[in-house]
């Protein structure tokens, strides 16, 4: 099945204009705009920092709690973010999709591109809560393109599924929520993978947030990834180049049919 | 015919009609995993039984050359909208093939992808951009596109404080000046004033002349007859006719006349007045479709006025569904309707027209005087038969529309050795 990119590229601007407008409209109609994208992570952090850190005191592999569960947050937050945006996006564009033809295919990315500046503004404030905390990364910091790369892939890859088959079952729409949460507990947001016991950890790493968001957290808060992150990412790359090379298989053999179930 | 730039061949586009589906439009993942137990049973035992579908477009194939200009007519529901959604690619067809030699640009309504949240420069980009154009083409014709919007005052304003008018004709601009090869437009002109409506068509023009090949889907036979050269008939589905466009035009009226006559009741409220019923009757009152060429034609509405003011009654006689023949005002003829609110009935007599025999169209407008806001009745039809004491010879339609012998005579001819050299008259200007 061809992916026919070079089409793609030919309507790159609808993806960008969609993207565009999606963030002109987040920090426009919001009164807050910014500070709520800033907010919302760091309440959320707060939140989690005061139960899970020191009520519940869990582990935080030697880090200050704050800065550890932000760091996991920075990560979940694009992955969640892309998939709740961007599987939903087809419906939110049915107007469009059944008034004019463009490759499908940018619909889901122009979101998944609009929820990337939100990273970049909670990365700031990462940035800041680092020096508060008097962390230094050093050479671990290159890994984070990395990681948020293989998270960018594995998070369209996904949205391309869910919001192909949200046009077609719509009430898959009020599936995704709940597996979302489930993944995320599932996930080492708002633990760190030595909570796992060891002989858990193997079947655990199936979730390829396993290794991105330990990845994340080494490149942030400096190393202590633990001997098998290599591993971990290895496994966290194919599940992200599985999902996206079947999602956009998906997607293009699928998307005649959009404007008429829509 | 010059080569092809768009080429369909067997096109069909089937629906299904499932019974859960019809009600709601889309399937839920649940119902379709409880259906695979009755799937299974029906494809194994039952043996598959096909539920009735619907073939809004069935084997249809036209060619169209590049620079032609093509009109789409049929009534709603033949098909006209699912050609276009085909033929830009929005929906796939079940069958036959689509070749298209050129850039494809369409424009199925006005302000695509428009957000009101966003100005009208914004929206441009963002318009122009889902339309097709690169974002230089937008910059390169931007001003363009703001001055035939008339919104520079406004261009930086979110458009959701635009008038509905400025935020039609912004939408339009945009699409106006998509610079493809084929343009498919559909129905968009129906919208928007009269003065704006003229503009668009003179646009449509403009592209038409400009080289560039031209679908053109509407309903407005007026429009199609005087834009396109071409036009096609569908209707349920099918290609019924493809000629010069008079002729489909012509033949188009001839299918709905089957269906539609002298009479039409039922119409629902509108505005602040409405026409309910309307009726082309004899001077008795009673309904009648076939009038002599030398018959007055008495044409009787009953008109609901729901609030009090001034209003304005008026009628055309058309050929076909355009070319105005005759406007009667209630305000030239010094009858004053009455003020309201209530329910009344009027006959306007339209004295003999001695109209060639053929089909024509009564339109009735009732018009709100203070704030032009108008209802209308369209498409009365009658047939004009001809009177054969009035001219023995048959009439063919297209020597004329109105009967008149006028006068003649013969005058006697000047002998010739006196003619004046016509040149040598004085050389001053007849304005001197």
């Amino acid at each position: 099945m061809a992916l026919r990119l070079g089409e793609l590229w030919e309507y790159r601007d609808v993806m960008i204009m969609l993207a565009v407008r999606d963030i002109k409209l987040r920090y426009k109609q919001t009164a807050l705009g910014v500070v709520w994208v800033i907010l919302q992570p760091l309440v959320a952090g707060l939140v989690f920092a005061v139960i899970f850190g020191r009520f519940a005191k869990l582990p935080s592999a030697g880090h200050a709690y704050l800065p550890f569960v932000f760091a996991g947050l920075l990560g979940w937050n694009l992955f969640a973010g892309i998939l709740q945006r961007a599987g939903n996006s087809l419906v939110a564009e049915a107007k469009l999709i059944t008034k004019v033809y463009f490759p499908r295919l940018l619909i889901p990315c122009g979101a998944a591109a609009a929820a990337l500046v939100d990273f970049a503004v909670s990365l700031g404030v990462m940035l800041v809560l680092l020096v508060a905390y008097g962390v230094w990364p050093g050479a671990w910091l290159l890994l984070l393109p990395l990681v948020t790369l293989l998270t960018l892939v594995l998070a369209i890859g996904l949205s391309l599924w869910v919001s192909a088959l949200n046009v077609r079952y719509r009430d898959f729409m009020y599936a995704l929520p709940f597996l979302i949460q489930v993944l995320m507990y599932a996930s080492p947001v708002v633990y760190g993978l030595d909570l796992v016991p060891a002989a858990w950890r193997p079947v655990f790493a199936i979730n390829p947030l396993v290794g991105l968001l330990e990845g994340g957290r080494a490149a942030l808060l400096g190393g202590d990834g633990g001997d098998s992150l290599g591993l971990y990412l290895g496994i966290s790359t194919a599940w992200a180049v599985a999902a996206l090379v079947s999602g956009a298989m998906f997607f293009r053999r699928v998307e005649r049919d959009f404007a008429d179930n829509l | 015919m010059a080569s092809p730039i768009l080429r369909c061949r067997d096109l069909g586009k089937c629906y299904p009609l499932r019974q859960n589906r019809a009600k709601r439009g889309y399937r839920t993942l649940r119902e379709d995993l409880l259906r695979i137990p009755a799937r299974l049973w029906a494809a194994t035992v039952a043996g598959e039984r096909k539920s009735g579908d619907f073939w809004a477009l069935r084997d249809v194939s036209f060619d169209v050359a590049a620079g032609e200009v093509l009109g789409v007519i049929g009534r709603n529901g033949a098909g006209k909208s699912t050609l276009l959604k085909i033929l830009s690619r929005i929906t796939a067809p079940t069958t036959g093939s689509v070749d298209l030699y050129g850039r494809v640009g369409s424009l199925l309504e006005v302000g695509t992808g428009f957000h009101p949240e966003l100005s009208g420069r914004e929206n441009i980009f963002l318009s122009g951009a889902m339309l097709g154009m690169r974002r230089h083409e937008v910059r390169a014709r931007f001003d363009e596109i703001v001055a035939f919007a008339e919104v520079e005052k406004f261009i930086d304003t979110p458009c959701k404080h635009y008038s509905s008018g400025m935020y039609t004709r912004l939408g339009f601009a945009v699409a106006a000046h998509l610079d493809t090869a084929i343009l498919l437009v559909d129905e968009v002109l129906a919208v928007g004033d009269a003065n704006f409506q003229q503009r668009c068509l003179g646009k449509m023009a403009a592209v038409a002349k400009g080289g560039r090949t031209v679908l053109f889907v509407s309903h407005n036979l007026g429009a199609v007859g005087s834009l396109c050269s071409r036009a096609i008939l569908l209707d349920e589905g099918g290609l019924k006719q493809d000629g010069p466009s008079r002729e489909v035009i012509e033949g188009y009226l001839a299918r709905v006349a089957q269906t539609s006559g002298a009479e039409i009741e039922g119409l629902s409220a509108a505005g602040p007045a409405w026409v309910r019923a309307a009726r082309v009757c004899d001077d008795a009152g009673l309904v009648r479709r076939v009038f002599s060429m030398t018959e007055p034609m008495r044409v009787e509405c009953d008109v609901t006025l729901s609030r009090p003011g001034s209003y304005t009654l008026s009628l055309q006689v058309k050929e076909f569904d355009f070319n105005p023949i005759v406007h009667c005002t209630s305000g030239d003829a010094g009858f004053i309707l009455p003020e309201g609110p209530g329910d009344y009935r009027f006959a306007i007599t339209v004295p003999p027209l001695q109209l060639y025999p053929g089909r024509y169209w009564v339109r009735l407008a009732l018009t709100e005087t203070v704030s032009g806001v108008q209802h209308e009745v369209d498409r009365l039809g009658v047939q004009i038969e001809q009177d054969f004491s009035l001219c023995a010879r048959p009439l063919p339609r297209q020597a004329g529309l109105l009967y008149r012998t006028a006068s003649w005579m013969q005058l006697p001819v000047p002998p010739a050795s006196v003619s004046v050299p016509v040149a040598a008259s004085s050389p001053s200007s007849p304005l001197s």
